[in-house]
């Protein structure tokens, strides 16, 4: 299909950008048309809480930048984006999907909002989540679940669930999302689209409703590689807000035998181990015909192994709740958010929580308490900060052969609303290839790689590359070559 | 084997209260994720190794903001208040 066959809501945002300075349609036009088809779709998709009031202002700068500036205006200039609803945009709700925050009110701008409204970026309104961030489903948001675009019986995936079924959609062009264990990249799989998760530090946290600090990070979820590279370009840089921020001009130490990112010819390593079961047949083939494709264009495709990965999933269902359990002990009742008031201040603040939170955070703040507690701190939350470091270094010891691993993003298609909400450890597994990249803090990438069939529906999968810390770039290279794309 | 009352004392030192009738299916929940985290006991991990090189980073102390330059839009979200004052419960008596 070309561009012009597409209404403007379903562009890219390159696509987008080259018809602003075609003056084939105004900045007001596309965003009338994301709002237009929001209203139409959301009521059944449930994809936003809340459309944000035209920002006439920012709709007439960002035109007038166009006009003046033309080629040299951003990319980003009158795009509009969908904001998952635990990222700060001041003056707006930011609840993170939960009864705690419902009526709280950011105070400040995300330094990722800041970057983005600097390039003339429009924000359509806030995406559903899971509670806080946690969930594979978007099930476990207090205001109700996200359905798939693709199939409305089943969910979209989660946590950042409402942004990649706004973006499938096309009720918005692009849309941010957070990453703490796959909450980008398995929603984009999902959804059919293009998740990415940087290098820790490489993006700003401030102005994120913290759920892992250790592990999170802002993240695009967009229709093509190309507009997922924008959108990084835009919100990466050291942020003196962030303590954890990759101080500028930093190196992460290379391979010895790394070669040259340019270098056309790549090595493509996959842990075959990890793949032997609990991956759906057809799915595996997709994955399987992808690297072939791969193998086609000249790339190599080696064997790796990654022995302590299939521990990754036990190591981040100790790190994490650690990390919640402690963030979310600030939300007390006392200086925002929810507020019960009881017989003592002891009262005041359980409450609070008991009211404020969902069983799922519930149940995860308990495991935190847990696994930080006296008696099981070294079993569990030192054992499992040691194993990280074991992670990393295997990693590492893989990337001095090849330049990046890949392996699916899921091991399963979208599945039905209810089918794992009983079961938490199902739930968790859905994680189970994506987290390794928030332990390590590497860089990694979901890129669509076909469909399978479920009950007549086609549904999108998605395969997933790993790459070193600070090579974020070699992975838009990548994943490029999986859509064709040309960067 | 996690218990209600183990899941009880939990809900207790973060501050959240668990119904009775729900204990037992937190109980039952949480074997089930400390069974699947129990596989970590299997792993080896040498003891000493350095950690993830975390270091506490510093912003210096300067530069403040304009006093006040936010009072307003933090005040409005305390649910209580006299003036710009957090109100609060009253947690010592004079008795």
């Amino acid at each position: 299909m070309t561009s012009e066959a597409k209404k403007p809501n379903e562009l890219t945002i390159v696509e987008a950008a080259r018809a602003l300075r075609a003056r084939d349609f105004t900045v007001r036009d596309l965003y009338d048309a994301c709002i237009a088809a929001a209203q139409a779709k959301n009521p059944e998709l449930n994809a936003y809480l809340e459309l944000f009031e035209a920002d006439d202002a920012a709709i007439e700068v960002a035109q007038k930048r166009i006009d003046t500036e033309a080629e040299k205006a951003p990319m980003l200039c009158g795009i509009p984006l969908a904001i998952k609803d635990n990222i700060l945009v001041e003056g707006h709700l930011a609840s993170a999907a939960s009864k705690m925050l419902e009526n709280y009110t950011a105070t400040y701008d995300a330094t990722v909002i800041t970057k983005l409204k600097n390039e003339g970026a429009l924000f359509i309104g806030r995406t559903n989540m899971d509670e806080f961030a946690m969930g594979s489903s978007t099930e476990h948001s207090a205001f109700g679940s996200t359905k798939n675009p693709h199939d409305v019986t089943r969910v979209p995936g989660g946590s950042s669930g409402g942004s990649a079924a706004a973006v499938a959609a096309n009720i918005a062009l692009a849309a941010l999302g957070t990453d703490t264990g796959g909450s980008v990249r398995q929603p984009a799989a999902h959804c059919g689209l293009v998740g990415f998760k940087p290098t820790y530090g490489a993006v700003s946290r401030n102005g994120l409703i913290a759920m892992g600090s250790s592990l999170d990070q802002a993240a695009p979820l967009t229709k093509s590689v190309a507009d997922s590279k924008i959108l990084f370009e835009a919100m990466k840089g050291n942020d003196p807000m962030d303590a954890t921020s990759i101080p500028a001009g930093f190196e992460f130490p290379k391979s010895s035998s790394k070669k040259d990112i340019t270098s056309t010819k790549l090595r493509i390593g996959v842990p075959y181990h990890l793949l032997e079961s609990g991956i759906d047949q057809d799915l595996r083939a997709q994955f399987d015909a992808a690297l072939n494709n791969l193998k086609e264009a000249g790339h190599e495709v080696v064997d790796v192994s990654l022995p302590t990965s299939s521990y990754a999933l036990a190591v981040y269902y100790v790190i994490m709740p650690a990390e919640v359990s402690t963030n979310l002990a600030r939300l007390d009742g006392i200086r925002y958010g929810l507020a019960k008031r009881g017989a003592t201040l002891l009262d005041d603040y359980v409450e609070s929580r008991t009211e404020g939170f969902g069983p799922e955070t519930k149940r995860r703040i308990l495991l935190g308490t847990f696994v930080l507690s006296s008696g099981y701190i070294d079993a569990y939350y030192r054992k499992a900060d040691a194993a990280r470091v074991v992670l990393l270094k295997e990693y590492e010891a893989a990337f001095e052969n090849v330049d990046v691993i890949a392996f699916p993003t899921t091991p399963s298609p979208a599945f039905k609303f209810g089918e794992k909400t009983n079961d938490p450890v199902s739930m968790y597994l859905e994680d189970i290839f994506t987290v390794t990249a928030n332990l390590t803090g590497m860089p990694a990438i979901s890129v669509p790689m076909g469909t399978v069939m479920r009950e007549e529906k086609s549904l999108p999968v998605g395969i997933h590359f790993t790459a070193p810390r600070g090579a974020d770039d070699l992975l838009f290279t990548v994943a490029a070559l999986v859509t064709s794309e040309k960067l | 084997m996690a218990t209600p009352e183990d899941v009880k004392k939990l809900a207790d030192l973060a501050r959240i209260s668990v119904p009775e009738s729900e204990l037992e299916a937190f109980a039952t929940e949480f074997d089930a994720i400390l069974k699947y985290v129990g596989q970590l006991e299997e792993l080896k991990v040498t003891k000493g190794e350095p950690l993830l090189p975390y270091t506490n980073v510093f912003r210096a102390d300067e530069h403040p903001h304009e006093p006040g330059a936010y009072t307003k839009k933090i005040v409005e979200q305390f649910p209580a208040r006299e003036g710009d004052l957090l109100s609060v419960k009253q947690i010592i008596t004079h008795d």
